[in-house]
């Protein structure tokens, strides 16, 4: 093997930096999963009955899929078959009652969440960012509440959603994925156990990023948060959602489902920064990263944009959606997705158009390393009375090494024949020829890397909000270089 | 400047340098001509680091280091600039963005200025116009969708921002019609100092007319089969390579 490839296959195997466990005592649902789970996880919560017999029905019907073997296998990703009983559904630091400031918060896991770089403390955050972040399965401190409180908007977790503003909760969950929707989301409605929840009422531009911060630490536990945000007639929100796990030899599933529903000329703004962890070298422990987002345009001239960039998980299934119902409103997609070493994505979006004139926009940027597996699957779909539906799709890989894979399968189903589609793609690979070239100006293989794959992706970090632009551009950089051998 | 010493060197399993002399000094400019697949690019490529191209035995020094040891980036930083026959793309990676990181990274490792987007682009834009490359090419791709010409102008660019020391010029005027070969000469023509020096690869006689090399010599089958003046570059044009086709001993033995 000449240097250059070695350099190449090194890349892949750039270690993990927030692979650490926080020692803290934890409150801890019985191994397996059955009705009296499900039971235990919603008396925890002390939750409304209402939630109680969604959360049942959703249990059932994800027990006949199981006995039907009904578990998704379209997409292109290979895995073991998951031992859904020898799983811990629930799993919450142990903490006083009710916590009334972050001053009751663990010291632990504070230090926990500023070793991730995620400062809770309010005077040390990041200008104009709300965090909420979620430990296991629960949420162990919002920032920013009563600024966000002033303007009426509601950024909290979902158990106190449920206490405080049920009647939100009953109206839109699972009003864009119902619990039916497939086996993940049946799983997730079942026994999800935290998440968050925001509402930004009408006309109301929220001031601040809002962020939740996703973290995994028992072993052997499932995540299964559920995300509802709502953004009402006339409103703005910018979401982010940040993700990490410790280093485990055994894969951890995270099943999350996210909605979103923006109501006549609302935006709201989803970014993703996806980073748990993806397993060692050799492909062994990591993340199964199961998740369904979707996001419905009810109302007219509204607008969804989803930006991810994926660089974790040992599995990825993900593909962000939106349901364009209302006329004029938009749907986009701006997706970075990162495979390595022996990752595998299969992600992608779906646009459905329903309302006159909607627009949908889809940028996807796959990126393979190593022994890495990406693929692109989208559908755009136009529904019969979706007049003048228009969709841009662009798909480009980029392949390093020569040892890694990229897929893409974009579909189209249109019944409405003033519909205008336009798709491109393009594929590279950066060899070492292209390295030599690089060398040869100077450039060490790390930097070229670095050029090259901020080029690459630079129609995607420019729609993160600005300071998770650095923060992703870092995080891809620490994830693929490092390859000086 | 730069002394080559016995020098063997293979691609795979195959021998293709067999033994190459070759001495530069600092302010000349030489002239490597040979047929094709006589080994020119490769000896181009093993100066310049590329992976693959294996020195087995002989010895290379560069203004007095040991020139195959060095990494790549390591001998542009110190100096040895390449320009490619084939120059490759670098899809999504803009020209004067990549060229800034390039002359950054080089200045860096001098201890001298680092110049930012402004500045930079102030630099460029003025060797721009001695390159007589359009100046819209600097904001797309690295040679992505250039021209066969573009591409050979953008290596001349690239050597006039990046100010080698050493420039191995590896067929610079294969493909250009007269007026484009005339600005590429000019633009090698203005590297030309008592500090610097050249070593100019090519097939044809044509671009010596206008960069006058000091020496000539020429490679068949990976030797030196002979060196001399210009006027050795007017005779192959007269009579071709076939002449050389034979090995000289005489010529083996001079090095250049
Ligand atoms: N990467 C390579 N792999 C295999 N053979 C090569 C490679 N590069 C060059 N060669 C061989 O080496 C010989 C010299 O090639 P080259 O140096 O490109 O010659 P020139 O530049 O003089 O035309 C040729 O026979 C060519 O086929
Ligand atoms: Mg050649």
């Amino acid at each position: 093997m000449t240097t250059a490839n070695k350099e190449v296959n090194t890349i892949a195997s750039q270690g993990y930096k927030y692979g650490f466990v926080t020692d803290i005592e934890a409150d801890v649902a019985p191994r397996g999963l059955n009705e009296d789970t499900v039971r235990w996880i919603s008396a925890k919560k002390s939750e409304p009955d209402f939630m109680l017999q969604w959360r049942l029905k959703a249990f059932r019907y994800w027990e006949k899929l199981l006995q039907g073997q009904e578990t998704p296998s379209w997409a292109n990703v290979h895995y073991p078959p998951i031992d859904y009983q020898n799983m811990i559904y629930y799993s919450a630091p142990k903490t006083k009652e009710k916590l009334e400031s972050l001053d009751q918060v663990d010291p632990e896991l504070l230090r926990t969440y500023e070793k991730l770089g995620i400062p809770l403390e309010e005077q040390k955050r990041l200008a104009g960012v709300a965090v909420d972040a979620i430990f296991d399965s629960v949420s162990i401190a919002t920032t920013f509440r009563e600024e966000l409180a002033k303007h009426g908007i509601v950024f909290c977790p979902f158990s106190e959603a449920l206490q405080e503003h049920p009647e939100l909760v009953q109206k839109y969950l699972g009003s864009v994925v119902p619990y039916s929707d497939n086996f993940y989301a049946a799983l997730n409605a079942a026994v999800f156990s935290d998440g968050s929840f925001c509402y930004i009422p009408k006309g109301v531009r929220c001031p601040l990023e809002l962020t939740t911060y996703f973290r995994i630490n028992t072993a052997e536990t499932g995540q299964f948060e559920r995300t509802l945000i709502i953004a009402d007639e006339g409103s703005y929100v910018s979401y982010l959602e940040g993700c990490s796990a410790p280093m485990r030899d055994e894969n951890q599933l995270h099943a999350a489902v996210v909605e979103l529903i923006t109501h006549d000329n609302a935006e709201i703004k989803y970014s993703t920064i996806q980073n748990w962890y993806p397993g060692n070298e050799e492909g062994k422990g990591g993340i199964y990263n199961f998740v369904t987002k979707r996001g419905k345009c009810q109302g007219k001239n509204s607008k969804i944009s989803w930006t991810q960039v994926e660089t974790g998980s040992a599995i990825t299934w993900k593909y962000p959606s939106v349901i364009l119902q209302g006329d004029n409103s938009v749907g986009e997609f701006y997706s970075v997705a990162l495979t390595k070493g022996y990752q595998q994505a299969d992600t992608g979006t779906k646009m459905t158009h329903i309302g006159k004139n909607t627009r949908s926009k889809i940028i996807s940027k796959a990126i393979s390393a190593g022994h890495g597996n990406n693929t692109y699957r989208g559908l755009v779909k136009v529904m019969p009375k979706a007049d003048n539906a228009r969709n841009f799709t662009q798909c480009d890989s980029l392949l390093i090494g020569d040892q890694c894979g990229a897929h893409t399968t974009p579909y189209v189903e249109v019944r409405n024949s003033t519909a205008q589609l336009e798709h491109e793609a393009f594929t590279s690979r950066v060899d070492e020829d292209m390295l030599f070239y690089c060398n040869q100006r100077g450039l060490s293989t790390e930097d070229a890397q670095s050029l090259i794959i901020n080029g690459f992706c630079k129609e995607v970090f420019q729609k993160l909000p600005f300071e998770f632009a650095v923060e992703a551009t870092r995080l891809l950089e620490l994830n693929l270089e490092g390859a000086v051998g | 400047m730069l002394e080559i010493r016995n020098l063997y060197a293979s691609v795979g399993e195959v021998e293709i340098l067999k033994g190459i002399n070759l001495k530069v000094k600092a302010g000349e400019v030489h002239a490597l001509m040979g047929p094709n697949g006589s080994g020119k690019s490769t000896l181009a490529f093993v100066l310049a680091g590329k992976p693959g191209y294996v020195a087995t035995s002989g010895k290379v020094t560069y203004q007095g280091e040991d020139l195959l040891g060095m990494k790549p980036e390591d001998r542009a930083r110190a100096g040895v600039f390449l320009s490619f026959q084939h120059p490759v793309e670098v899809p999504g990676v803009r020209l004067d963005q990549f060229l800034r990181a390039g002359f950054n990274a080089i200045h860096k490792s001098k201890g001298l200025e680092e110049l930012d987007p402004l500045k930079f682009d102030r630099m460029l834009r003025q060797r721009v116009k001695v390159v007589g490359i359009d100046p819209a090419l600097t904001k797309r791709s690295v040679n992505d969708g250039f021209s066969g010409g573009e591409k050979k102008r953008n290596e001349v660019l690239q050597m006039a921002v990046l100010e080698p020391t050493l420039a191995i010029l590896d067929e610079p005027d294969s493909g250009l019609d007269v007026d484009a070969l005339r600005t590429v000469a000019q633009g090698i023509n203005q590297l030309r100092s008592p500090e610097k020096a050249i070593l100019l690869v090519t097939h044809y006689q044509r671009i010596l007319n206008y960069v006058i090399p000091d020496f000539v010599h020429v490679l068949v089958d990976g030797r030196i089969v002979k060196s001399g003046g210009k006027e050795l570059a007017l005779e192959i044009e007269a009579e071709g390579y076939e002449k050389f086709e034979q090995p000289q001993e005489e010529a083996i033995q001079s090095p250049g």
